[in-house]
């Protein structure tokens, strides 16, 4: 997630790249949407930027919508959700992706799957 | 210290805080959200870096602190700085005992150490230990983690307790498990290959979120090996028809679709699995066929289905109907405004014209459109199209479209792409040598050396071995208006170095061959050419040979030759060149000249580059001389490596090999020079020269050496019988084999393609009946676009078909809209009715149609849900009065009118549930209260103002709401 200065909020990467390689390549993302050999697809929600980057035979339109119940799902548990709920609370966001997303396929989209491990972790501590 | 900012929230949600954050940390977030520029950003960053080395190596911190301390790490990698001092401290978290903790240090341990860090090997002990947890949230986070960072060698460590896992009582966790072993067989198949009837079982799993997991790692395992799958066709096709009946729970609904993800899987793994097979397919059609009409074309998620439809029927065995519904749907998407829609629409079209050609014409308007849209995306989106459908009758329209993009964008990658494309495709269909020369010409103008010099090697053995097999006539002209457009291209300044490579290797081998020309215009031409390129060695060494060429010829023709002053003094030159190639060039050239007409008429036979070179490696011819100097008396021959004290030597074999090969000039090898790699282009080298190509090696050519220095000796060069032993030449060149026989071979193959370009009959029927069409179907279409169509589409629509096909799609769209409506339930044909009106303004980018953004379901269940939860956040409010932080909440909106309390029933008093700051349950409809919300991002400020943190007007974009 970037937001409109182009300032990552949020990176989580499904094939390991060193910090040079991810550098270059999130340096380049925002002007291009076929990328060398990935496509990005991107959506706009208020200031924030989200990008995603699959390869060739992904369906773009459901990526936007996964981006979509994404910014739902987050939506649902912080409420009204904006950029600093995503930046005071990075690792919830990732524990919401973790969930959503494992070994770069989508593996979860109900909400309530989704929430409840984040919610009890909370509860539990 | 509790994060007051959230206060309210988490009051109403019931769970209090656990994410424990102090003013520090609020500090840094703030400020980076604050930043204006990267720079300000990385100095925030760096300053940051220093504070933590010194914090986190303080003894005895708290786990909480530690726990941002390690967030903080993870910003710090996150924004491109290193933060490998504390990565060790992430590990150590993990060994942490609450839950909370250990999965924040199990994330951070993810994203800082790919799977072959050493510091991986501290945790495989602690996940072995995590996954026999009793809390089946730490099994979870364990499971997370060994995704991420079990390698090869690691999985038996983990195998058996993963295994295990997948009959745990709790779905979430047998989720995880079938993700771990996809991740197994993603990292190492044999690891798991004994373990594979596990997915099959999974996929039957009761909980539907582990059944959609599941079809993740059954995908890949079908794209490996489809026929060990064809039982499974059944099964998914049961599954698939129980989703699209509502089967699965409400859920998985997302935005009034069943479980949309799930079922594009499903249509993925349909399309893997009916490919080619005519039975797989059957099975399929009347479930492919029910999931197109019961889409939701008026929702972004429905047409992502319908999408995935479209694929599926073009990959399994053609079904005429579905394929009618395809189209359909992409003549649909193709008309959508949404650039996001016409994007898809042209990628389909590009997938059904492969089973079903004639449908490009129905769209070849829509397709024009895109390709003139200043929507650079989409312009390449059709690129591509254009690229899969063209035809000997296009090839001329598309290949020129293609080089005006090319020479219009910036992007050296896709340049070179599209580049490489306009050769392939003119070599494949060129309807004509001279548009072939002259397309090839443009492309090598204006994308320079960015095109690989394959294409130059290729384009000169093109215009060396002729397209028609037999037809020398065609050949000569081919050549003769390849020399013609070069002499006239030479007036241009720089031109790239592969180009004028190959313009000098054509005006020396044809330059003069159909007597257009004399010697002196081409050899001026030449001249030129290696004064204006002087600092480039490689186009001034085919210059020179290409100067020697064509004195060649003309000495063999019993023409005088003069030599013109320019030229002259370039050979003087090059005589005292450092490049001991251009050097030897030089010389070479000079014995030429010397040499009667029968000597150069067979060292240099004119028109003779596709002629093979036979050498006699083993120098038999001159055993007779050998046997005569031995009996003379003369020492026999010994190898050197046989040869007492020359060892030392040895370094310098590859360099002085060359004393051994009779007639080379062994001084011009003296001084070797490394940086000069000379490479001798493939197939096309003429039987005499020796062409340095400083490129990298191609695999293909590194089979070709016919290499045959040229004797600069005039006395040997007149014995017909010298051949030259080559092994010394072979190894500086590093050229491991010589096979002649492999150009023959692929001049062959080249001819055969070229062939296949020649049929371009069609054409001219196409175009006639395309311009009676268009005039009578089109005549609101501009005379350009008409054109450009009848040339792109060649065999354009007849014209009583083109009414039908209208006439189909809109009874069809609308028998669509009929269908689509009859499911749905009055509830939500409501909501479909309502949803303009709640689209908020600016939430979508894009430009898709408002109502993909509409909230999420209307259906009964939540509604009571947003009145419940409206009374609650009430009551809770109420009871926030009376708890004991409640004073200091209050008087926090003491100066805004904006209470939490007050906005629920504000909300309430306007019937529509509001996502407040106080609420703590989305609510399903994002209302007309939906839209920036200014107090919201007030109450927000003020929470983080009485904290202490800066106000926050630098950015107030930080507090938007991101769904309003």
């Amino acid at each position: 997630m970037v937001n409109k200065q182009g300032q990552t909020r949020l990176a989580q990467y499904y094939e390991w790249l060193t910090l040079e390689e991810r550098r270059a390549l999130e340096a380049e993302i925002c002007s291009f949407i076929e990328h060398r050999n990935y496509k990005i697809v991107y959506r706009r929600y208020a200031s924030l930027f989200f990008l995603v980057g699959v390869d060739n035979d992904e369906n773009e339109l459901a990526i936007l919508e996964f981006i979509h119940l994404m910014v739902e799902t987050m939506d649902r548990h912080f409420g009204n959700v904006c950029e600093l709920d995503i930046m005071f609370h990075l690792e919830k966001a990732h524990f919401m992706m973790e969930e959503m997303v494992m070994n770069g396929c989508i593996v979860e989209t109900s909400k309530a799957n989704i929430l409840t491990p984040v919610q009890l972790m909370e509860k539990a501590s | 210290m509790e994060q007051l900012r959230t206060f309210g929230r988490e009051l109403a949600m019931g769970s209090q805080g656990g994410f424990y954050q102090s003013k520090e940390f609020l500090d840094l977030v703030k400020s980076i959200g604050e930043a204006r520029s990267k720079a300000e950003e990385d100095r925030i960053v760096v300053n940051e870096i220093d504070t933590l080395k010194r914090r986190i190596a303080e003894p005895d911190i708290p786990k909480r602190k530690m726990k941002e301390y390690i967030i903080r790490l993870v910003y710090i990698e996150m924004l491109g700085h290193d933060a490998s001092f504390g990565y060790i401290h992430a590990v150590k978290m993990t060994h942490d005992d609450s839950l909370l903790v250990k999965r924040t240090g199990y994330l951070a341990v993810t994203l800082f150490l790919n799977e072959e860090h050493d510091l991986i090997i501290l945790i495989v002990n602690t996940i072995q230990k995590d996954l026999k947890s009793d809390n089946y949230l730490v099994v979870c986070a364990a499971l997370n983690a060994v995704c991420k960072l079990i390698n090869e060698e690691t999985i038996p460590a983990v195998l058996p307790q993963v295994v295990e896992l997948l009959a745990h009582p709790k779905e979430a966790v047998r989720k995880k498990a079938i993700m771990a072993l996809h991740c197994f067989y993603q990292k190492s198949p044999s690891s798991v290959s004994h373990l594979i009837s596990n997915f099959r079982k999974r996929l039957c799993d009761n909980d539907p979120g582990v059944m959609g997991a599941t079809l993740c790692p059954l995908f890949d395992l079908i794209t490996r090996d489809v026929n060990s799958y064809k039982d499974l066709v059944i099964s998914f096709v049961s599954i698939l028809k129980q989703v699209t009946e509502r089967r699965l729970s409400k859920a998985y609904d997302y935005h009034q679709m069943p479980a949309p993800f799930i079922q594009i899987k499903l249509l993925k793994i349909l399309a893997l699995l009916g490919s080619g097979d005519k039975q797989a397919s059957e099975n399929m059609y009347t479930v492919v066929g029910d999931v197109f009409r019961k889409c939701d074309f008026s929702s972004n998620i429905g047409n992502a289905v319908l999408y995935e439809c479209i694929c599926c029927v073009s990959s399994i065995y053609p079904n005429p109907k579905l394929l009618d519904s395809a189209a359909d749907i992409i003549s649909r998407f193709l008309k959508s405004d949404s650039h996001n829609l016409k994007y898809m629409g042209i990628d389909a079209l590009g997938r059904l014209i492969k089973i079903s050609p004639e449908i490009a014409e129905q769209h070849q308007l829509a397709v024009i459109d895109c390709l003139e849209d200043p929507d650079d995306t989409l312009k390449r989106k059709t690129f591509e199209l254009l690229y899969k459908m063209t035809k000997s009758t296009n090839v001329e329209v598309i290949v020129d479209r293609m080089i005006d993009y090319m020479i219009s964008i910036n992007d050296n990658h896709y340049k070179t792409e599209i580049a490489s494309r306009c050769v392939e495709l003119a070599e494949q269909f060129a309807p004509s040598n001279q548009w072939f020369i002259q397309a090839m010409n443009k492309v090598f103008e204006h994308t320079g050396d960015l095109v690989n010099i394959k294409v130059a090697h290729n384009l000169m053995r093109l215009i060396a071995e002729g397209f028609g097999e037999d037809d020398d006539n065609a050949d000569s002209k081919l050549r003769s208006s390849a020399v013609e457009s070069y002499l006239r291209i030479l007036g241009e300044p720089k031109l790239p170095s592969g180009f004028l490579q190959v313009i000098c290797w054509v005006l020396g081998e044809y330059g003069t061959a159909d007597g257009m020309f004399c010697a002196s215009d081409i050899t001026g031409k030449l001249c030129d050419v290696a004064e204006a390129y002087s600092s480039d060695d490689t186009v001034k060494a085919y210059a020179v040979t290409a100067l020697m060429k064509i004195y060649a010829f003309e000495i063999a023709a019993g023409r005088e030759v003069d030599m013109l002053t320019e030229c002259q003094s370039l050979m003087e030159e090059l005589l005292a060149s450092h490049s001991t190639d251009l050097q030897q060039r030089a010389y070479e050239l000079q014995g030429v000249i010397g040499l009667d007409a029968h000597a150069v008429e067979f060292i240099m036979p004119s028109d003779a580059s596709c002629e093979d070179i036979e050498v006699d490696k083993d120098l038999s011819f001159l055993d007779g001389y050998i046997q005569e100097a031995i009996e003379k008396g003369a020492q026999p021959y010994i190898p050197e490596s046989e040869r007492p004290g020359v060892l030392n030597m040895g370094n310098f074999r590859n360099q002085d090999h060359h004393e051994s090969s009779h007639g080379l000039r062994f001084e011009a090898y003296e001084l070797p020079k490394p940086a000069v790699q000379p490479r001798i282009p493939r197939a096309l080298l003429p039987s005499t020269e020796i062409v340095p190509v400083p490129e990298p090696v191609y695999p293909r050519e590194t089979y070709q050496t016919p290499v045959t220095p040229i004797p600069s000796n005039p006395s040997d060069a007149g014995s017909a019988e010298l051949k030259l032993r080559l092994d010394g030449v072979q190894k500086k060149w590093g050229r491991p084999t010589y096979t002649p026989e492999t150009s023959t071979s692929n001049s062959t193959s080249q001819k055969t393609v070229n062939g296949a370009a020649q049929v371009d009959g069609p054409s001219t029927v196409n175009s006639t009946r395309e311009t009676y069409a268009s005039r009578k179907l089109q005549v609101e279409i501009s005379h350009e676009k008409q054109k450009l169509a009848a040339s792109l589409f060649g065999g354009s629509s007849k014209p009583e078909k083109r009414p039908a096909t209208g006439h189909k799609v809109s009874k069809a769209s609308s028998h669509m809209l009929e269908k689509s409506h009859v499911p749905n339930s009055s509830m939500e044909v409501a909501s479909e009715k309502t949803a303009p009106a709640q689209t908020p303004p600016d939430l979508l980018d894009l430009g898709e149609p408002t109502s993909t953004s509409t909230a999420p379901s209307l259906d009964p269940f939540k509604q009571l849900e947003v009145l419940l939860d409206a009374t609650q956040d009430a009551s809770a409010a109420n009871s926030a009065t009376s708890a004991s932080r409640s004073p200091d909440v209050m008087a926090l909106y003491a100066d805004t009118p904006v209470g939490i309390h007050n906005k629920d029933e504000a909300d309430l008093l306007s019937g529509m549930s509001n996502m407040s700051g106080a609420t703590a349950r989305p609510q399903p409809t994002k209302g007309s209260s939906k839209g920036p919300n200014p107090k919201d991002s007030l109450e927000k400020d003020s929470l983080v103002r009485q904290m202490g943190v800066k106000p926050s007007s630098q950015n107030p974009n930080l507090f938007k709401d991101l769904l309003g």
